[in-house]
């Protein structure tokens, strides 16, 4: 029987075993909106495309499943862009579905058309304008094994309107065409036992476990090969959760805003062993200075990421998961076959001294006004390792990643790569969709909140209980840390207000209670109020210390040797750098920074 | 200079996706040349680039990601035969006509059109040769270089183009 393209969209996904989408329609798309009221597939109507996009994220991240979205073409497709590109950037597996203006009219500037293929080019796994109906299946087939195979990302599949309309006879996709696109999942046996010897020699080994680890199912792995081989190991902002926060072995959260121990461990170390990770910036510091003593195993199913920043001793192409498997069969014939790794004991006492010495700054002081920190405490209690949190992008989302114990792969969602603020509403309600059995707490800032607060009507209309912690500080608070610290406390553009919006009318508008809580008392109370909320979504405003700034801290550019635990320590290193070579000129505001930090390349 | 022969699914947007690609990742691209080979839906792109060894590992891995790339192989210069094509137009009239053309043959290159007062030069060769000739056709005023890409074809009997990974038939 013959059937239209559009009506072939939908079983085309139907066949990949999608079960929700969530979209926006619009004209070009139209046609694809009519089948889908037959379809067991449920459609979740953002406000705001972008919305969809960050909510099919959020659905990836918390299921592993390819999240999808859909949007019309034109202004539809360009405000995919920004989740697109996220995706792209964290390595999360999703396809985009857009339409198209007619063939005939493509390129003549027509009504709501954009290049939205070549526009997503570099921010896409892939992407493709079906031309003929006949190729909607297999392209939709080939875009679900890109985006979840490899490394995952985004997919676009871009549908003109004339293709949705036209009628044809049905065939389901056989098999892949895709001569270009062979990813290598398992590790070189003969590098993969280079690896275990590696680790059986080092003296001061740490596992880097990056989101990877997550992505590649492989957190089972990674606790094994560590207790086996008594390794250290920090997790990356995009790998929290990866091993769990309880584990005596683990470290924390390396990077800029990373644990001071987790941090130093890496710079210390003579074996860094590099799962799933791709030596970002914001984890390696100043590159040049980045753990200069230590040799590295670098194990990542993309090729390319393998020697780009880093140079690498022992490399490995490979599924983490799997390789990381295949670590621990090297690893356990290695010791049955008599071989036996140094004793880490000293390694180990360092670390604990480290730990000790340096833990996570409380300044809550009773009475005192509310301190973020507070929150994110209280919150990690109540949660008690059970439940997904999302964020947003700033201050928020450094401290909910420090100081929330995560115990469990895909509990811990965020936009690490491309710093989406705005990622937190909408992939919380992604999450929540993919996940109802668990509870779903988005934690964002009041900047980042409202760039896509749209969405709360969605959560609203489509009942989707999830509780928004609003930790508000009236201020783009990451910015303002840097304008304090790095600009002389010349404050721009930084001030939100904290009564624009009244959060908890917000709330009210939107037909969800909202509660307001601004002293440390009542944190916890608020949040049992919020959390026993389980028929739909709940708002908490809680008001906290506009000044308060995340530490540790390395500043941007600088090594991570130079990693701050408080202000005061910064300024005593600007005030020495300024006594060893004083600055001439009275340039206004960037003075505070040191003469090495205004190189070009500082990101 | 690095060479890279690569082989990729004659798709819409393919040559939009290496030339981003390389801009946006910050490298140069020298020459470029593209057309179909003896396999069908199979072009050839030959990519001239001028980048450190470091830098070339890099160029190949990423454009290895772009899904429509079949199979990239660097060229070294002792290993394979590079080619470009130049259409030289030199100011030519009467007397110095003949010392054109003469030149021309020294160099093999062909006469492909005559004016009453220029000549135009087809020359192939390495891109060595042919900025010697045109060093030399420099005093009689060169009118217009047309250059190709570079296109090059690796020595002895292999092929690039063998290959299981070249068949496009369906697979799982």
């Amino acid at each position: 029987m013959e059937i239209t393209g559009a009506t072939a969209v939908i079983r085309a996904l139907e066949d990949q075993g999608v079960d929700v989408m969530f979209g926006h329609p619009g004209g070009a798309i139209l046609p694809a909106y009519d089948p889908m009221l037959d379809s067991s597939i449920r459609h979740i109507l953002a406000r705001h495309e972008q919305g969809a996009g960050h909510m099919a994220e959020g659905y990836a991240h918390a299921t592993g499943r390819v999240g999808v979205c859909i949007a019309t073409s034109g202004p539809g497709g360009t405000n995919l862009t920004t989740a697109l590109a996220d995706a792209y950037m964290d390595s999360v597996p999703i396809v985009a579905i857009t339409g198209q203006v007619p063939t005939a009219a493509v390129g003549g500037d027509a009504f709501q058309e954009a290049d939205i293929t070549g526009i997503t080019m570099p921010i896409t796994k892939h992407n493709e304008m079906i031309t003929e109906p006949e190729r909607i299946a297999p392209a939709i087939a080939e875009a679900f094994h890109i985006a979840s195979t490899g490394r995952p990302g985004p997919v676009l599949i871009d549908l003109p309107k004339d293709v949705l309309n036209a009628t044809f006879e049905y065939q389901p996709a056989d098999g892949l065409a895709l001569p270009g696109y062979r990813p290598t999942t398992r590790g070189h046996g003969k590098m993969v036992r280079q690896a275990v010897a590696e680790i059986l020699a080092a003296e001061r080994p740490v596992i880097y476990a990056g989101g990877g680890v997550i992505k590649a199912n492989g957190s089972e792995g990674l606790r094994r090969l560590a207790e086996t081989a008594n390794l250290p190991v920090v997790t990356t902002l995009m790998a929290r959760g990866a091993l769990p926060d309880s584990h005596p072995q683990h470290l924390g959260m390396p990077g800029m805003h990373g644990h001071w121990t987790a941090v130093t461990a890496m710079q210390k170390s003579d074996l860094l062993i590099a799962l799933g990770a791709r030596f970002d910036d914001r984890v390696t510091g100043k590159l040049g200075s980045f753990a200069p003593g230590a040799r590295v195993i670098h194990v990542d199913v993309d090729p390319a990421e393998i020697g780009k920043n880093r140079a690498v001793d022992v490399p490995i192409v490979g599924d983490a998961g799997i390789v990381i498997e295949q670590m621990c069969e090297a690893l356990d014939a290695a010791l049955a076959s008599g071989q036996r790794a140094p004793d880490l004991s000293g390694w180990w006492r360092t670390l604990a001294e480290w730990q000790a010495e340096h833990p996570l700054h409380d300044t809550q002081e009773p009475g005192g006004v509310l301190k973020p920190q507070t929150v994110l405490r209280a919150l990690s209690e109540k949660l008690d390792g059970e439940g997904i949190v999302v964020t947003g992008v700033g201050q928020h989302q450094m401290w909910a990643s420090q100081l929330i114990r995560y115990e469990q792969p895909r509990t811990w969602i965020n936009s690490g790569g491309l710093g989406t603020m705005g990622f937190c509403v909408p992939a919380a309600i992604g999450a929540k969709v993919g996940r109802p059995d668990l509870p779903v707490i988005a934690v964002d800032g009041d900047g980042s909140f409202q760039m896509t607060l749209q969405e709360l009507a969605t959560a609203r209309s489509e009942n989707i209980p999830v509780v928004f912690c609003i930790i508000n500080n009236g201020s783009l608070g990451m910015v303002r840390q840097w304008q304090e610290l790095f600009y002389d406390e010349r404050y721009s553009a930084i001030d939100l207000g904290f009564d624009v919006p009244d959060f908890v009318k917000l709330a009210d508008a939107y037909g969800m209670p909202g509660y307001r809580c601004d002293n440390a008392a009542e944190v916890e109370a608020t949040l049992d109020k919020a959390l026993g909320v389980a028929d739909g979504p709940v708002i908490i405003d809680f008001r906290c210390d506009q000044t308060e700034k995340v530490f540790p801290m390395v500043p941007a550019g600088a090594s991570n040797d130079d990693i701050i635990e408080s202000a005061e320590e910064w300024y005593e290193q600007v005030r020495a750098g300024a006594e060893a070579a004083p600055a001439g000129d009275g340039e206004p505001g960037g003075h505070a920074l040191p003469e090495h930090l205004r190189e070009g390349n500082v990101v | 200079m690095h060479t890279l022969s690569v082989l990729v699914e004659n798709k819409p947007g393919v040559l939009a996706r290496v030339a981003g690609l390389f801009s946006r990742r910050g490298f140069n691209i020298d020459s470029l040349a593209v057309g179909p080979t003896e396999v069908d839906d199979i072009s050839r792109m030959t990519i001239v680039v001028d980048a450190e060894t470091q830098s070339i590992e890099q160029i190949t891995k990423q454009l290895n990601k772009l899904v429509h790339i079949i199979k990239i192989v660097e060229l070294s210069e002792d290993e394979a035969v590079t080619r470009e094509l130049w259409f030289v137009k030199v100011a030519a009239e009467g007397r110095t006509r003949g010392e054109v053309i003469e030149l021309a043959e020294v160099f093999r290159a062909k006469v492909v059109d005559v004016d009453v007062d220029a000549v135009t030069l087809e020359a192939t060769g390495s891109t060595d040769k042919l900025n010697a000739l045109v060093r030399l056709l420099g005093p009689y005023g060169i009118r217009e270089l047309v250059r190709s890409g570079t296109i090059a074809v690796g020595r002895g009997s292999r092929s690039i183009t063998e290959g299981r990974s070249l068949r496009l038939e369906r697979s799982a």
